[in-house]
């Protein structure tokens, strides 16, 4: 009796789990396997498209005669690279109408005309001719001719399903494309805006636990970065930050603080003399990663206010009887309570912060110094229009992540679980 | 004792003080005011005189008379030492002088006396520096945006720093961007498809997820530990590694270009966070409600439905509302996916717009504002719902 209700409660769990894994099986899984397939080839983006032949009728009348009618069909490749293999043609003509002196390559049976055209080269154009006539010498009504549309097929290869691989992509993506500078820059962005955005989550949450007026309002702006849309903030900014008539830099302009506006997402280095030293700043990075900062410290705000209200109020107490000020109760009893939920928040921000995509392509699309990996793939695949190159940096990140999760899981996994 | 944190409560009222005047001079000048400097040390020197007779005053006279007569002695002296400037910026920094004095209502000689005092008084105005801090910085951006969809792109070039709406202008002039990106660029339209996608969005994938996160977790079957393990990995995966793979398969079944191949997507992506955050509600629910209704003859079909979703409706609200606010702002799909600008949603609109340099910016801002303010309002409305799926939605991923 109870085997065959546990076998009922399978049954029933795999009915209801069976859609939700079936899509994300194909949506997401199956993409990162085929990642894997198409970075070992020679894919550009315009071999994507699969070569059909085509056809188009053009009905016309024969001088005198209304019994009789040409039909012309400009048959083409509609691909300018890959040729079409075994072309098969098929249009239907109307009752008691019957081609005249038929091509070789084409027979009529039972009011149809099917021809067979061999191969097709890339790029191939010819016009083909029928004539009909009414078997009576009655009129043809020429709508009828127009109405049936041919029929066309062919073989091809898809290049995606040949087994033709090559090494060429990785040797591109670790060799020939400064591979290393793409790496620092892609860890300098993550680095930097996840420990950013943790610093200012402290202090946002550490303003938002006291009490004072107008705390929940205060509450609602903070996540007001995170929640809106990323196009229209990063349109924004760069409007904000535009060096000919952008707000920021016409202030600073009016105040005299800068002769001359600074570039901020189009400068690649600042160069600062500090006591006679040369310091050279990524600009447009640093920008970037600031822009990352104000988008993403609301997240990190929102996880530390929740630890932070969960400590308890006692110690705080017994710490005011000790007589310790504001900044000790934060270092000696604060910073060891959220010390765990911070060190999570480190690892997961930093992983997202490694894959994304829309801040810094909207705001410089990976120029000026900015590029990281994941634009990297966006330019690759659709930039130069090298999908199998893309690919390959896909695969990159990929295995960086893996890495990524490996030592999270590692690390805090299970402490993960606790909190 | 005394002598240092009076000094330290006298600089550090001081410069909080200066730097809020500043911060309201430069949010003047946005309003076409032509200062050219912030007088940044007489403004010190001022504030200084104010804390210091606001000190030694105390308690002697009426806390409200006092600091009504410092303010308006403060405003004139002000507004005598520095450039000419109309009322309302006058206004302005009396309310300011107004709020500041209050804030010093309990300091005065014998409250400077306390132990560690100056500590808190320095955490006080620091907390109180970095409010304005916070606020400032966030909202400005969204002020930004929403004011410069008021302007005219010549008038911007000309003088980038006055933001101020001319409202002596008729109610269609004012609005002139609005009317133009609805009518030559189509908004309406995008407005359309982006509501549809995202609505659909989340009602897809509520029906996949409300059925399996009932199966994780109430069910016994194999490979259970494994499928939730997994449903955080995989959530951990960018949309940027499956772009290429997507596009290639999109393309070659013509599913580019389809408002549907997008709702497949999105779907796919919100679908492990929404069992995530699903299963770990369905669990809270007392097991004997369901084996009541399994005893009443309910199958599983019937027990989702009558009791597991009426009870959970705090947890699909927030997982609706987070998957809503996924799908209306996702960028990188809708900008591979859609080239047709008959299948545009409101991002790739916006985004098409810039492609063109020649397109105007308060077009694109008034676009923006758009995209944003439907965003905002249901955030402001839903704070709780949200704020919840936030949470649950990038911890555990």
């Amino acid at each position: 009796m109870s085997s065959t209700l546990s076998k009922i409660e399978k049954r029933t769990a795999y009915t209801l789990l069976l859609p939700a894994v079936c899509l994300v099986f194909a949506i997401i899984l199956f993409p990162i396997f085929a990642n894997v397939w198409i970075s070992f080839k020679e894919v550009g983006l315009k071999d994507i498209r699969i070569p059909e032949p085509r056809a188009k009728k053009i009905v016309k009348n024969i001088q005198d005669s209304n019994s009789e009618l040409k039909i012309i069909y400009k048959l083409r490749n509609s691909s300018l690279i890959q040729d079409i293999r075994e072309v098969r043609f098929s249009d239907k003509l109307p009752k008691n109408v019957e081609p005249v002196n038929l091509d070789k390559r084409c027979e009529f049976k039972s009011q149809k005309v099917k021809c067979f055209f061999g191969d097709w080269e890339a790029g191939y154009r010819e016009n083909f001719e029928i004539f009909v006539k009414e078997v009576n010498n009655n009129a043809i009504n020429k709508n009828n001719v127009k109405s049936y549309n041919p029929g066309l097929n062919g073989k091809s290869n898809n290049i995606l399903l040949t087994t033709d691989f090559t090494l060429k992509n990785f040797k591109n993506v670790f060799i020939n494309n400064n591979f290393f500078e793409l790496l620092m820059t892609t860890f300098y962005f993550t680095f930097f805006g996840t420990l950013g955005a943790i610093l200012f989550g402290i202090f946002a949450a550490q303003l938002v636990n006291q009490k004072f007026y107008g705390r929940t309002f205060m509450r609602s702006i903070l996540l007001f970065p995170y929640v809106g849309p990323v196009v229209a903030l990063a349109y924004t900014w760069t409007l904000l930050l535009d060096p000919n008539s952008g707000t920021i830099n016409s202030l600073l302009v009016n105040y005299g603080v800068i002769e001359k506006p600074i570039n901020l997402l189009g400068q690649k280095y600042l160069i600062i003399n500090i006591l006679g030293f040369e310091l050279k700043l990524r600009l447009a990075l640093t920008t970037v990663i600031f822009f990352e900062i104000w988008r993403y410290f609301p997240l990190a705000f929102l996880f530390i206010l929740a630890r932070l209200q969960a400590i308890p109020k006692d110690l705080y107490e017994a710490a005011d009887v000790d007589g310790a000020g504001p900044f000790r109760k934060f270092f000696y009893i604060t910073l060891p309570q959220i010390t765990a939920i911070l060190s999570i928040l480190f690892m997961i921000r930093f992983i997202w912060n490694f894959n994304k995509f829309e801040d810094i392509f909207l705001l410089t699309g990976g120029a000026s110094g900015t590029l990281t990996l994941p634009i990297s793939v966006y330019q690759q695949g659709f930039a130069i229009s090298n999908i199998g190159m893309g690919s390959a940096v896909s695969i990159v990140i990929v295995l960086l992540l893996i890495t990524f999760m490996i030592i999270y899981f590692k690390l805090i996994g299970k402490k993960a679980n606790e909190i | 004792m005394k002598f240092k944190s009076l000094i330290i409560t006298l600089l550090a009222s001081s410069i909080f003080l200066t730097i809020i005047i500043c911060i309201w001079k430069i949010l003047a000048t946005l309003q076409g005011l032509s200062f050219t400097s912030l007088n940044f040390n007489l403004n010190l020197l001022l504030s200084l005189g104010l804390v210091i007779t606001c000190i030694f005053i105390g308690k002697k006279l009426n806390h409200n008379l006092k600091i009504f007569i410092l303010s308006l002695l403060f405003t004139i002296l002000y507004t005598f030492l520095n450039e000419n400037s109309p009322m309302w910026f006058s206004v302005g920094i009396f309310l300011l002088i107004l709020f500041f004095t209050n804030k010093l209502k309990k300091y005065d000689l014998k409250y400077l006396n306390q132990d560690f005092i100056s500590e808190k008084i320095v955490f006080e105005f620091l907390s109180l520096f970095a409010i304005v801090f916070f606020a400032l910085v966030i909202l400005f951006p969204f002020y930004i945006m929403f004011v410069t969809s008021f302007k005219t792109q010549t008038a911007l070039l000309i003088n980038p720093i006055d933001l101020s709406i001319d409202f002596s202008k008729n109610i269609f002039e004012i609005f002139k961007s609005y009317f133009v990106i609805f009518k030559t660029y189509d908004f309406g339209r995008y407005i359309l498809t982006s509501s549809y996608v995202s609505v659909g969005t989340v009602l897809i994938t509520l029906l996949f997820a409300i059925p399996a996160a009932y199966a994780v977790a109430r069910l016994n079957f194999f490979g259970k530990t494994f499928l939730s393990t997994s449903i955080l990995i995989i959530y951990m995966f960018p949309a940027i590694v499956l772009v290429i793979p997507l596009y290639t398969v999109f393309s070659q079944l013509g599913l580019r270009n389809s408002v549907e191949g997008l709702l497949i997507v999105y779907t796919a992506t919100t679908l492990p966070v929404a069992i995530y955050m699903l299963q770990g509600y369905f669990k809270s629910i007392p097991k004997e409600i369901e084996e009541a209704g399994l005893i009443d003859g309910q199958n599983w079909f019937g027990i989702i439905i009558k009791i597991i979703i009426p009870l959970s409706l705090p947890a699909i609200a927030s997982v609706s509302l987070y998957v809503f606010m996924i799908a209306w702002n996702e960028f990188l799909f809708s900008l591979m996916f859609l080239d047709n600008p008959k299948t545009f949603t409101l991002s790739r609109a916006i985004n098409h717009l810039t492609g063109d340099a020649e397109t105007p910016r308060q077009y694109l801002m008034a676009g923006s504002v758009l995209v944003t303010l439907p965003i905002l309002l249901i955030f402001i409305y839903f704070e709780k719902y949200l704020v919840s799926g936030l949470t649950a939605g990038s911890v555990k991923g």
